[in-house]
């Protein structure tokens, strides 16, 4: 298997990225059937996806996937399974690229579903089976999902001062009613292109509820910014759009989390992306996001009521310890701070908390004059 | 004898108790018990208890004798058993009912004046007075079965008798006058009618049996027995029936031919089975037990007669104060001052001059001391210094083991498992007394598996069917640790599994722990033989079961791994065109080697057996059954393989492809397993065939010839038959 580092740079075409694609499958296949005919065991090199395989690179401020892989043989019991269902696969993304289709993870796993010849048994139990698959390739053929022709299902939305062309349709931004523009799961440049771009910064908030009061506010109109939610932890497809505003335009993106291990984890991503996507950190990481809130002081500054108090339980205090122990927290002050003052609090706090203030008060305080005194964590 | 010993002990009692009866008075009424009226009033003692128990002790009597007999005389034992219905219209609820037994041997015969003696008498035999292994001891058995039969239907016993061959054969009937223990001649003839032709036609089965493979001829029966008691019986299967007497009897007799008729209620209208002349003549050559038309036979197998045993003189560890001081006695009568050194040697085995002067130092005696001389006192001291002596055990020539091979035979043709081991093991000494003990076990194929294990008991190659739980062996098979061979076990208790234990002890003089003979004393000595015994069986299991567990995961490792080349191949072709067929075969090869221990076919040890492997029968007391094998290791081979669809290439590529790659797997399996396994029957063929009875035959028959018919079609296709990777390269 050829290993390459570094992704295929997104300015090629499209037919040119589905020929490398194809050449890498068909070269897979090819290693294959080599090794079986000369009597030895077939193999697939499948990079490992685990966090001790995952190294910080302080420099660039990103996680990357590590040397370790494993060799998936077809004369391993254990393995014998997932080796079948990673020809199968590969299969059928050839079929995809032929076809210039694509399909979803769950169409996927419809693909390469039948019943094993001989046997009463299914090539794939479920479709979890067939994701954990789907990935595997990702990283063994180090090719993107959307250059497998496989979307994820849409999750995000955006509006905001910016006109974009999707797929040849035009989409201005700043009229998108309620809904706002659904991100797509692959917003490559030969998907989405960037046709004009009037904001400065980008707000991106945990959670649709929260997007939908800063949108029915108009936020994005009167601070002139983009206005991005992924529900909860980011798809790729959001964090890949993030990364290129931030990238391609220059705008600097902010974060609006809630006040717990999983708001904190969702910055650590989307800052400098996820263990089990390691080896896409380089064009989703966004090094220079900044963490706006809600910080574990709000509670005293903003003088919240004690009701809007959520205990930490045993396992938010677990995974709290565990974060402020990542390399890339661990000599960071500021996050240090942050999370003991969580912890010392012993409650997190939701974004909508801040409605006991007032309805709008975190689109017309809190936010403003958080920008204003450049009063976040990075 | 007892009972007049305690009529004496009684008599001054009663004196003061009546006094008007004085001892003249009581003289006239005291008188000698025969010892016939003894036991017609206490059969119990002899096995006589109830109808049935009546019926198996008869059997055993006759048939215990004629093995005797046949042994004796160096003949192969035919023994034919027989009981006719005489009440076929009895209510079913009856207790019991009126049987007539008959039991026909090809032994030596009886010459004329000896018949009333040995049928006629009790406590007349040949046995009683000797050292020497055999099965029945007493001289009681075969004269108190008639007696019994006597007693309850006034039948006498009627007896054939050929001592010659060509000579005329002695038809008599006896019936036992039990007050003067003498035998009365009530029938006396000779006639030229042996064996018996009434026996041949007596029903369909015994009459199919006669034309397809010969029953009672005379040819097999130039000499012999037949003795036939009627009486008042009941004949019943189950546990301690007369069947499971003869089945164990089988197994501990594999030199002898057994045939039973149990007796039938329709006999004339019957329709027997019809018989192919293919399946008689499997019948008639089968190595193990077969049932048809209601007549079982027990084949033979093993041809050769148990090693003669010889008469030993007691050890003088074996015995006690009171029989040494009745030896000394003995001596001085028969031989008129003989010495004290001389009655050492003559009357004791392992007593050299030497010892012999030595032990006379040891009392203060010299070797010149006439046995006269020898007072109680030195007749104590005498017999301390036997037992501080050291001296070698008894001989061991005087036993008949029934041996390894012989064991796995008998195993074999009664217990249908796939599994055999057996164990023989030295000759020990127990009270002076030579003893050997020996083990088989039999695991797997058709025995039940979550039930406790079946433990058969034999002494001197009698069954014992009684008191198992009282028996020696019993708690040997619950003392070993059966866990340790990967049987489960209950604490303290028989193993769980589908397991036969057999334990037989060979020796002089069997301890029983009372006179009807059903259970043997636990001595330690005894005990721990027979534990090393099943642990060296155990053993050969434990290996044997671990094999068969890895040859398991194994052959499911490559089902796994079948089961997935095949869309491998398809996904390879769909992705760069790669021949499937090539890919298929290629991958295939490579399952089967890295599996190959599936393929392997095991001898005992868990060895794998090698082509070269010698097709004799087991030295190291071990059999397997591959057609018995549990169907999780054999059904590989038997799955029909599901054809291929190769997806994409063309029709007929495609058929052609799944039949080929069909083809393939069959033949790469074959080349793979073929001979080893054909090694593995041969070699359980030599011993012993396989097939199981007249009606497996055919099956196991028309199995040889669809795999026949599979190896010739592959080899029909030129393509299939190179291995693959001669065939045509991708790259």
């Amino acid at each position: 298997m050829a290993k390459q580092k570094t992704p295929s740079a997104p300015a090629r075409t499209k037919k040119e990225r589905d020929a490398a694609t194809e050449k890498k499958i068909v070269t897979l296949a090819t290693d294959v059937a080599k090794r079986s005919l000369a009597g030895n065991e077939p193999t697939v090199r499948v990079p490992t996806r685990t966090k001790s395989n995952t190294l910080w690179n302080k420099k660039k401020g990103i996680l990357q996937m590590g040397p370790a892989a494993q060799e998936r043989g077809l004369f391993n019991l254990s393995q014998a399974k997932s080796f079948m269902q990673t020809m199968l696969h590969s299969s059928s993304i050839k079929d995809l690229i032929a076809a210039e289709k694509t399909l979803s993870l769950r169409g996927m796993f419809y693909k390469g579903l039948h019943t094993v010849a001989g046997t009463k048994e299914k090539t794939f139990a479920d479709q979890d089976e067939s994701d954990g698959i789907l990935e595997d390739l990702e990283v063994s053929l180090a090719a993107l999902r959307e250059e497998l022709h496989i979307f994820a299902k849409k999750a995000g939305t955006m509006v905001g001062n910016i006109t974009i062309i999707d797929s040849g349709d035009e989409i201005d931004c700043r009229r998108m009613g309620s809904g706002g523009y659904a991100i797509p799961s692959i917003v490559e440049p030969d998907v989405i292109k960037f046709k004009k771009c009037d904001a400065k910064f980008v707000l991106h908030v945990e959670k649709n509820t929260v997007w939908s009061r800063f949108n029915e506010d108009r936020f994005w109109e009167k601070h002139n910014c983009i206005l991005t939610e992924g529900g909860g932890q980011p798809p790729r497809g959001v964090r890949r759009l993030l990364r290129r505003l931030n990238e391609e335009l220059g705008l600097p993106v902010y974060c609006l989390l809630d006040c717990d291990p999983w708001g904190h984890y969702i910055y650590s991503v989307i800052k400098q992306g996820s263990i089990s996507l390691a080896f896409e950190s380089e064009r989703l990481a966004i090094p220079d996001v900044k963490y706006l809130g809600i910080r574990a002081g709000d509670y005293r500054a903003c003088g919240l009521s004690d009701d809007v108090q959520i205990a930490l339980n045993d396992t938010d205090i677990k995974r709290a310890k565990e974060i402020a122990a990542y390399p890339w927290f661990e000599g960071h002050k500021g996050w240090q701070r942050e999370i003991s003052g969580m912890l010392n609090n012993g409650f997190k706090m939701e974004v909508e908390s801040l409605i006991t203030k007032d309805i709008s008060y975190v689109t017309e305080t809190y936010v403003p004059q958080r920008l204003k005194a450049k009063d976040w964590l990075d | 004898m007892a009972a007049k010993e305690a009529a004496a002990v009684a008599e001054p009692k009663k004196k003061s108790a009546t006094p008007k009866v004085d001892a003249e008075s009581m003289a006239t009424r005291q008188r000698d018990i025969s010892v016939s009226e003894f036991f017609a009033k206490n059969r119990h003692l002899l096995g006589f208890d109830n109808p049935r128990k009546a019926m198996l002790t008869t059997i055993k009597e006759a048939v215990d004798n004629s093995l005797d007999a046949c042994e004796e005389a160096g003949i192969l034992p035919e023994i034919a058993v027989i009981i006719e219905d005489l009440e076929p219209t009895r209510p079913a609820s009856a207790k019991s009912s009126r049987y007539r037994v008959t039991v026909v041997d090809n032994g030596p015969g009886i010459v004329r004046k000896q018949v009333e003696n040995i049928f006629g008498r009790l406590l007349y035999g040949s046995k009683f007075h000797r050292l020497k292994m055999s099965r029945g001891q007493q001289g009681i058995g075969i004269s108190a079965a008639g007696m019994y039969g006597l007693i309850t239907t006034g039948r006498p016993m009627a007896i054939f008798t050929k001592p010659k061959a060509g000579q005329p054969t002695h038809h008599i009937e006896l019936a036992m006058n039990t007050k003067t223990n003498r035998a009365e001649v009530t029938f006396d003839k000779e006639v030229k009618d042996f064996p018996p032709d009434r026996l041949r036609k007596l029903s369909a089965g015994t009459r199919a049996l006669a034309e397809q493979s010969g029953f009672l001829t005379a040819t097999e029966f130039p000499t012999g027995t037949s003795v036939s008691i009627e009486l008042d019986g009941k004949y019943q299967r189950g546990r301690g029936s007369v069947d499971e007497f003869l089945e164990l009897t089988a197994i501990a007799n594999p030199h002898a031919r057994i045939v039973f008729v149990p007796p039938t209620r329709v006999t004339e209208d019957d329709e027997p089975d019809v018989l192919t002349a293919a399946e008689a003549s499997a019948a008639a050559v089968a190595k193990v037990t077969t049932e048809t038309n209601g007549v079982i036979v027990f084949p033979r197998g093993v041809h050769e007669l148990p090693r003669e045993t010889k008469e030993i003189q007691p050890h003088p560890k074996g015995i006690e104060l009171g029989i040494l001081l009745q030896m000394l006695k003995d001596y001085e009568v028969t031989e008129k001052g003989g010495t004290l050194f001389k009655f050492l040697q003559d009357c004791f085995c392992r007593v050299s001059a030497s010892t012999a002067s030595g032990m006379c130092e040891a009392i203060g005696l010299t070797s010149r001391t006439k046995v006269a001389d020898v007072g109680p006192p030195q007749a104590e001291k005498l017999f301390k210094v036997f037992q501080e002596s050291k001296l070698a055990p008894p001989p061991t020539d005087c036993l008949a083991p029934i041996g390894v091979r012989q064991l796995l035979a008998g195993m074999l043709k009664g217990v249908r498992a796939e599994f055999y081991a057996a164990s023989s093991r030295e000759a020990d000494v127990y009270r002076g007394r030579p003893f050997q003990i020996e083990a088989a076990i039999a695991f797997g194929g058709e025995l039940p598996g979550d039930e406790t294990a079946r433990v058969i008991r034999f002494a001197n190659r009698v069954p014992l069917l009684f008191q198992q739980s009282a028996c020696s062996s019993f708690k040997a098979v619950s003392e070993t640790g059966w866990k340790n061979y990967n049987l489960s076990q209950p604490r303290g208790g028989i193993p769980v599994g589908p397991l036969v234990i057999m334990i037989h002890m060979a020796s002089v003089w069997v301890p029983f722990t009372s006179e009807s003979k059903e259970a043997i004393a636990d001595y330690d000595e005894i005990r721990k033989e027979m534990k090393l015994a099943l642990m060296e069986c155990g053993r050969k299991l434990g290996t044997y079961l671990r094999k068969r567990q890895r040859m398991r995961r194994e052959g499911q490792r490559r089902d796994v791994f079948e089961r997935y080349i095949g869309e491998i191949a398809k996904a390879l072709h769909a992705i760069m065109g790669a021949d499937p067929k090539a890919i298929y075969d290629a991958l295939l090869e490579q399952a089967n080697a890295r599996t190959a221990v599936a393929d392997q076919v095991l001898d005992e040890d868990g060895k794998v057996i090698k082509d070269e492997d010698p097709s004799g029968p087991d030295d190291d007391g071990v059999l397997i059954v591959h057609d018995a094998i549990a169907p999780a290791v054999t059904q590989l081979s038997s799955t029909p393989f599901a054809p291929l669809d190769f997806g994409n290439s063309s029709k007929k590529q495609t058929s052609q492809g799944g039949a080929t790659a069909k083809g393939a797997t069959r033949q790469s399996r074959g080349t793979g397993d073929a001979p080893s396994r054909s090694k593995g029957k041969s070699k359980a063929d030599a011993a012993a065939s396989p097939k199981r009875t007249a009606k497996q035959a055919p099956e196991s028959a028309a199995r040889a010839e669809l795999r026949a018919r599979a190896a010739k079609a592959a080899s029909r296709k030129p393509g299939s038959s190179k291995p693959s990777n001669d065939g045509p390269r991708l790259f």
